[in-house]
C-alpha cells in the first residue's frame, strides 16, 4: 500500500535514482525524529544512567540556563575563531591552489610538500603552538589554519584541474593569451567547485576550534564542555554538541545558498 | 585560374612516444587547402584525422615537415583559426550572448559593434530569443549553434570543425549540416572539417580527403562536383550515390577483410 505523502515514485529505489523535494524533506525530518525519539525513550524509561546521559527535557533546561548565562559569548568566541582561521586559510589557499592547479612547476614546488604536511595531525601542533605563540587567540586560530590550510590548497588544486582542457584550447582560438587563461577561463569555471571545497573545510574548522578550546582556553563552546565534564554536568555537554551541530548546519545552508545564487549556471549551484 | 592557397601541409609526419618507442600516427602528408573551400577529412578512427586538424589549429606541432597558413608557418593557436569541437565547449558561466561576445571582448571590439555582431550571428545560426539562456539549458544541437556563432563572430580566416555534429542525433545532424552550409554561403571562409560520416562529407564538402589508417596517410582526394545550393534532396541524387559508392569502396579496401584478400591474391 502506498501512502499519499510518501509516494516516492517507482524509480526511487533504483540505483542513483531521484526523489522529489517533498518526500526528501519528510524522510529527513523522520530521521531527526527517530534519533530524538530513541534518545527520549532510552533516557525516560531509565535504560541508561542519567548521570551519563541526560533526558531531552534536562538538556533543554540546561540550554535555558546556559543561554541566560555566558553561553552566547562562548558561541560568539568559537564562531569568531572558526571564521578568523577559516578566512585566513581561504585567502591564502584559494590563490595558491589556483596557481598550483594551473602551472605545473608550481605544482611540483608545493603539492608534494603539502601532501606531506597534511598528514601531520594538526592537533599534534598544540604543544608547539603553545610554546611558540602562547595560549591567546592567535594560538587557537593557528591551530585551525594548520588543520585547514594544507588540505584546502590541495582541494582547490584538484578543483582547478577539473576544468576541461577543451575550454582552454577554445579560448586560444578566440584570442585569449595564455597569460590570461587563469583569470578568463580557469577561475570562473572552477569557482563552484572551490566554493564546495570551502564548505567542506569550514566543517573541519569546527572540529579544530573545539579541540583548541579544550586546551588552555577561558571561553568558547569547547571550554564550556570541558568545564562541564569536570562538574559531571552531562546536560551542558549535550547542549554544546547540539549547538555545534546547528551552527554547522547553518553555515552549510549559507554556503549552498551562495552557490545557488552565484553559480546557478553550474550543476554544483543547483 | 589557380585559387589562392590558404593552408599548405608540407611533408608532415607525426609520431607519438609510447614508452620509449615512437609510434607513427601520420605519415608524409602533402596537401594544399584553397581559400574559401570546404574540405572534409574522412576516415575511420585511428587514421590521424583529428591529429591533422589539431596541427592546423596549432595545438600540436608536426614531428617533421611544416604547415603554413597563408605562407606563415603555424606556431600555435590563434584568433585567425576558429575551432568547433565535438564535445560542447561553451563557457558554462556565460549566457549564450556572452559566449558569442567572448572573443570580440578579447579582441577589444567596441561595445556597440560587439552587440550588433552578436545579434547578427545568433540570428544566422537560428538562435533568436535564446540570448539570455545558459548553456546547460540548451540541447546539444543548440549548443553547437552557439559554438559556431562564437567561432564566426571574430571573423576568422578559417574554421576548423572536429566532428562538430558527431554527438547529435541523425535528424538534428542533418539540420545542422544545412544550417552550416547556409552560414558558410553568407560568410565565406575556408572550412576544414573532420568527420567519419561519408554522407556528411559528400553533402558539405568541395573536396574530400579520404584517409587510410595505421599510420594515417592520404589515400585519395575526391572533388565533389555537385551544385552548391545543396539541400537534403541531393542525398538521393544519382551523382551523390555514385560518390558514396566510390568512397565506400575506398574505405572497404582499408578494412582487414579486404587487406587479407589482397594478400592472398
Amino acid at each position: 500500500m502506498k501512502s499519499m505523502a510518501l509516494s516516492l515514485g517507482g524509480e526511487a529505489f533504483l540505483p542513483q535514482g531521484a526523489i522529489a523535494k517533498r518526500p526528501y524533506t519528510i524522510i529527513a525530518i523522520v530521521a531527526f525524529a527517530l534519533v530524538l525519539g530513541g534518545w527520549f525513550l532510552m533516557t525516560n524509561l531509565g535504560l541508561v544512567d542519567p548521570t551519563f546521559m541526560p533526558t531531552p527535557q534536562a538538556t533543554i533546561k540546561a540550554a535555558g540556563a546556559l543561554f541566560s548565562g555566558s553561553f552566547v559569548i562562548d558561541i560568539w568566541m568559537s564562531t569568531y575563531r572558526v571564521l578568523a582561521g577559516f578566512i585566513i586559510s581561504a585567502i591564502v589557499a584559494v590563490p595558491l591552489g589556483l596557481f598550483i592547479g594551473t602551472y605545473a612547476p608550481l605544482n611540483a614546488l608545493i603539492e608534494p610538500l603539502m601532501s606531506f604536511v597534511r598528514y601531520l595531525p594538526a592537533t599534534a601542533f598544540i604543544p608547539l603552538f603553545i610554546l611558540w605563540i602562547g595560549i591567546d587567540e592567535s594560538e587557537k586560530i593557528a591551530l585551525i589554519i594548520m588543520g585547514s590550510l594544507p588540505q584546502l590548497i590541495l582541494m582547490v588544486a584538484v578543483d582547478v584541474r577539473k576544468v576541461p582542457h577543451d575550454l582552454v584550447e577554445v579560448s586560444y582560438t578566440l584570442g585569449t593569451k595564455p597569460s590570461r587563461v587563469l583569470w578568463k577561463i580557469i577561475l570562473p569555471a572552477s569557482m563552484p567547485y572551490i566554493l564546495d571545497s570551502l564548505r567542506m573545510v569550514l566543517g573541519w574548522a569546527w572540529t579544530y576550534v573545539v579541540v583548541a578550546e579544550m586546551v588552555g582556553a577561558s571561553s568558547g563552546i569547547g571550554y564550556m564542555m570541558i568545564q562541564s565534564q569536570r562538574m559531571m554536568n552531562v546536560s551542558n555537554i549535550f547542549v554544546g554538541l547540539l549547538a555545534i551541530g546547528f551552527l554547522g548546519l547553518l553555515f552549510d545552508c549559507l554556503f549552498k545558498l551562495i552557490n545557488k545564487l552565484c553559480f546557478g549556471w553550474s550543476a554544483q549551484g543547483r | 585560374m589557380e585559387k589562392e592557397i590558404m593552408y599548405r601541409i608540407h611533408g608532415v609526419t607525426k609520431s607519438y612516444l609510447v614508452g620509449k618507442k615512437a609510434m607513427p600516427a601520420l605519415k608524409e602528408i602533402n596537401f594544399d587547402i584553397r581559400k574559401n573551400e570546404l574540405v572534409a577529412i574522412l576516415g575511420t578512427s585511428g587514421c590521424g584525422k583529428s591529429t591533422l586538424l589539431r596541427m592546423l589549429a596549432g595545438f600540436l606541432k608536426p614531428t617533421t615537415g611544416a604547415i603554413y597558413a597563408q605562407h606563415q608557418a603555424i606556431t600555435g593557436p590563434g584568433a585567425d583559426r576558429g575551432m568547433v569541437f565535438q564535445s560542447y565547449t561553451l563557457f558554462p558561466w556565460l549566457t549564450v550572448r556572452e559566449n558569442v561576445e567572448y572573443g570580440l571582448k578579447e579582441l577589444k571590439v567596441p561595445k556597440a559593434e560587439r552587440e550588433a555582431t552578436v545579434t547578427r550571428y545568433l540570428h544566422d545560426v537560428g538562435l533568436d530569443g535564446f540570448e539570455n539562456a545558459y548553456p546547460r539549458e540548451l540541447s546539444g544541437g543548440m549548443k553547437q549553434r552557439v559554438a559556431i556563432a562564437r567561432a564566426l563572430a571574430i571573423n576568422p580566416d578559417s574554421l576548423l570543425l572536429d566532428e562538430p555534429f558527431g554527438a547529435l542525433d541523425a535528424q538534428t545532424r542533418s539540420h545542422m549540416q544545412e544550417m552550416m552550409l547556409d552560414v558558410w554561403q553568407k560568410h565565406p571562409k575556408t572550412i576544414v572539417m573532420v568527420t567519419h560520416d561519408i554522407e556528411e562529407a559528400i553533402f558539405m564538402a568541395d573536396r574530400i580527403v579520404v584517409m587510410r589508417a595505421h599510420p594515417g596517410s592520404i589515400k585519395q582526394v575526391i572533388d565533389i562536383d555537385l551544385p552548391r545550393d545543396r539541400d537534403i534532396h541531393i542525398k538521393s541524387d544519382p551523382r551523390f550515390i555514385a560518390y558514396k559508392e566510390e568512397i565506400l569502396q575506398l574505405i572497404y579496401e582499408e578494412s582487414p577483410a579486404a587487406q587479407r584478400q589482397l594478400m592472398e591474391a
